[in-house]
């Protein structure tokens, strides 16, 4: 069962030096690391913040609009209200994709680097 | 309306020749539970198992015990009360509930899962200096675990009075008395791993309850969604307004702004509450924590998504009347749909409902438990550990703190749960979201984003974040002046707004820049570029 490993090793394993991290921070392939994550997880985030936010404000101030029928009872509040799910899943797949195509290998390789080379 | 509305016990009525069967399903969750937390409890050994399950749970395992932590009473019994009484006002908390996830899976899961080892306040003290920052990082989780826990709690006391027919003040303090008890043991017995498995085991029957009555509602309407809305809007007397925003905040400007306070609050909330966040250091790395936060948005979506029919499917199936009779508001819809569903009269509805509310009873305990632990671990290692013995005291002194820790939070929880039962759970429950989105969030970002932040800047926005969205909760309608307040007889609230999270979110991240700025003391470089690097690569995670 997966809850009864071993006890991990991990727990005290040996940080690098302040100044090793120092240097892995200014390094260049750090900086393509950081680059890669943030420039995709904050504009995303302000994107679907702001999304969502035109639900909120929409339900709030555009009653009339957000009230018309769209097909039987099914009304244009309903569907931006689905799409909001729709959208959520979607974003957290194509981040996903992103972590693991662009942001895992580059970490893996740091990680891999500063605790075995030391 | 007179404040002594009480809770006309249809339901409990028709319950009662059923009551041995609710009460045997009860019992068997808690004996089930009770030996998962007896097995784990011999399994924990050091703190590492104690705080974070050994950190060897799979990614879907953990996402499954997410969302046994995140789907609490408020997402079953509050929305689908909060959309059976108001229409599509109440679906906003399942949109909010869910889209807050993405704040946590892109910004917030993986740097925490490499930097932090037990508790929120290991990333918020990380570059600070320890002793005051982890003060208020454990202020700060104390006080929205007891927020969360108070929903939980009235949630409990809603449940018993409508199962068991007990409409005493004593009896309802007896049985979230017995709550309080139950999460005391799951906890100190069973530490993280206990909780973990108790939380998986509610989300596959929570999950399970909802599938079965959103199938039997939809069956009813031939699985046409437009006939179900349609017969919601028809039975709710409302008609068209039914279906659309603002029967519940549209009437003014006031209350309009109300529901932008409450949206922001339910988006920003997630990835500060610190019972979510320690989940994330049960997986053995950043990578398994991204994939348990994309299973639990999976799980997690699919519930909200059938809460549209749990709430219409009442609003369409029951008189608003009954509803209200019932709870005045609307907590106990979803037990009583699935009593409609199965015939008022008939042995099959009795069933349902006694096990609806068997599952909403499992929800209630399983989240209550991941509560006490995230307060009780944050007192034990974050004040007790760091503060007060400053980094000296062994593992075995501080497990042994935490699980004093649980016994006295169950205490102050029990006593706080008398309070609040007349208040929606999911309203209480965004209480607590603001108050995270308030006091924890601005300072998880900061901490590992902003390079300058500094000491000063952490303690103004945990504790200016966290003075004014508590400050502004207590002078609102929530707690007097209104007769669903805690206290209906006194009107003390001249904050109009129910949620303060408009006001008390912005005011954090504006704390946390200005302590900054103003700051003396230059920020730790060598530190920050330690968590940077950590952060981000999982260099040296526990």
């Amino acid at each position: 069962m997966a809850a009864e490993a071993p006890p991990p090793s991990t727990e005290k394993a040996a940080l690098p030096t302040p100044e090793e991290f120092t240097e892995v921070q200014e390094s260049a392939e750090f900086g393509e690391l950081r680059r890669s994550h943030r420039s995709f997880a904050f504009p995303l985030t302000i994107g679907f913040i702001v999304w969502y936010l035109l639900y909120v404000l929409l339900s709030n101030y555009a009653g009339g609009f957000m009230g018309t029928k769209v097909a039987g009872h099914i009304n244009v509040a309903f569907v931006f209200g689905v799409l909001q799910f729709v959208s959520t899943f979607l974003i957290a797949w194509w981040y996903s994709k992103h972590a693991a195509a662009k942001l895992d290998p580059k970490a893996e390789a740091i990680k891999t680097r500063m605790e075995g080379g030391a | 309306m007179s404040p002594a509305i009480t809770h006309v016990t249809l339901a409990a009525n028709e319950a009662s020749e059923h009551r041995p069967l609710i009460i045997t399903l009860f019992a068997l969750f808690v004996l089930a539970t009770l030996g998962i937390t007896v097995w784990a409890g011999r399994q924990t050994k050091d703190a590492a198992d104690f705080y974070a399950g050994g950190r060897q749970f799979s990614a879907f395992q953990n996402g499954l015990a997410v969302s046994g932590d995140y789907m609490s009473a408020a997402s079953f019994l509050g929305i689908a009360g909060a959309i059976a009484l108001f229409g599509y006002d109440g679906f906003l908390y399942s949109i909010g509930f869910l889209v807050a996830w993405l704040v946590a899976l892109l910004l917030v899961a993986e740097p925490l899962r490499n930097s932090g080892r037990y508790t929120m306040g290991d990333v918020l003290a990380y570059r600070m200096r320890q002793r005051p920052v982890r003060t208020a990082a454990g202020t700060s989780t104390i006080v929205v675990s007891i927020f969360y826990l108070l929903a939980q709690m009235a949630g409990a006391g809603v449940l018993v009075s409508l199962l068991l027919g007990i409409t005493s003040d004593a009896g309802k303090v007896l049985i979230v008395a017995l709550v309080g008890v139950l999460m005391i043991v799951y906890v100190s017995i069973g530490g993280m791993k206990g909780t973990t498995w108790v939380q998986m085991v509610k989300a596959v029957l929570l999950i399970g309850g909802t599938i079965l009555i959103t199938f039997l509602v939809l069956l009813k309407f031939n699985f046409n969604i437009s006939d179900l809305l349609g017969k919601a809007a028809e039975n709710s007397g409302k008609g068209d307004a039914f279906l659309e925003p603002g029967l519940q905040y549209g009437a003014d400007n006031l209350t309009k702004l109300d529901f932008l306070s409450l949206g922001i609050a339910l988006v920003l909330g997630t990835a500060g509450l610190p019972h979510i966040l320690i989940r994330f250091y049960t997986v053995p790395n950043a990578k398994a924590a991204r994939k348990s936060v994309n299973w639990a948005i999976g799980i997690i979506g699919g519930f909200y998504l059938m809460t549209i029919a749990l709430g219409f499917g009442a609003a369409a199936l029951i008189s608003q009347d009954e509803i209200i009779a019932s709870n005045p508001s609307g907590n106990t819809a979803a037990p009583l749909l699935a009593l409609h569903i199965g015939g008022v009269d008939s042995a099959w509805g009795a069933i349902l409902l006694a096990t609806i509310s068997a599952v909403a009873f499992a929800t209630i305990l399983a989240v209550v438990a991941g509560l006490t632990l995230a307060s009780s671990s944050s007192f034990a290692h974050d004040i007790y550990a760091n503060v007060i013995r400053k980094g000296k005291a062994t593992e075995k002194e501080e497990m042994k703190a935490a699980r004093w820790a649980t016994v006295l939070i169950g205490i102050v929880s029990i006593a706080l749960g008398a309070l609040a039962r007349d208040l929606n759970v999911a309203g209480l429950v965004a209480l607590a979201f603001a108050v995270a989105a308030s006091a924890n969030l601005p300072t998880i970002l900061y901490s590992l984003f902003w390079k300058r932040f500094t000491t000063q800047g952490a303690l103004w926005s945990i504790y200016g974040g966290l003075i004014v969205a508590v400050g502004l909760v207590l002078f609102s309608p929530v707690v007097s002046g209104d007769p669903k307040a805690m206290f209906p007889d006194v009107d003390f609230a001249w904050f109009p707004l129910k949620n303060p999270g408009i006001i008390s979110i912005p005011f954090g991240f504006l704390m946390g820049w200005l302590g900054t700025v103003l700051s003396k003391e230059e920020p730790d470089a060598k530190k920050y570029a330690e968590l940077e690097v950590r952060s981000l690569t999982g260099t040296g995670a526990h």
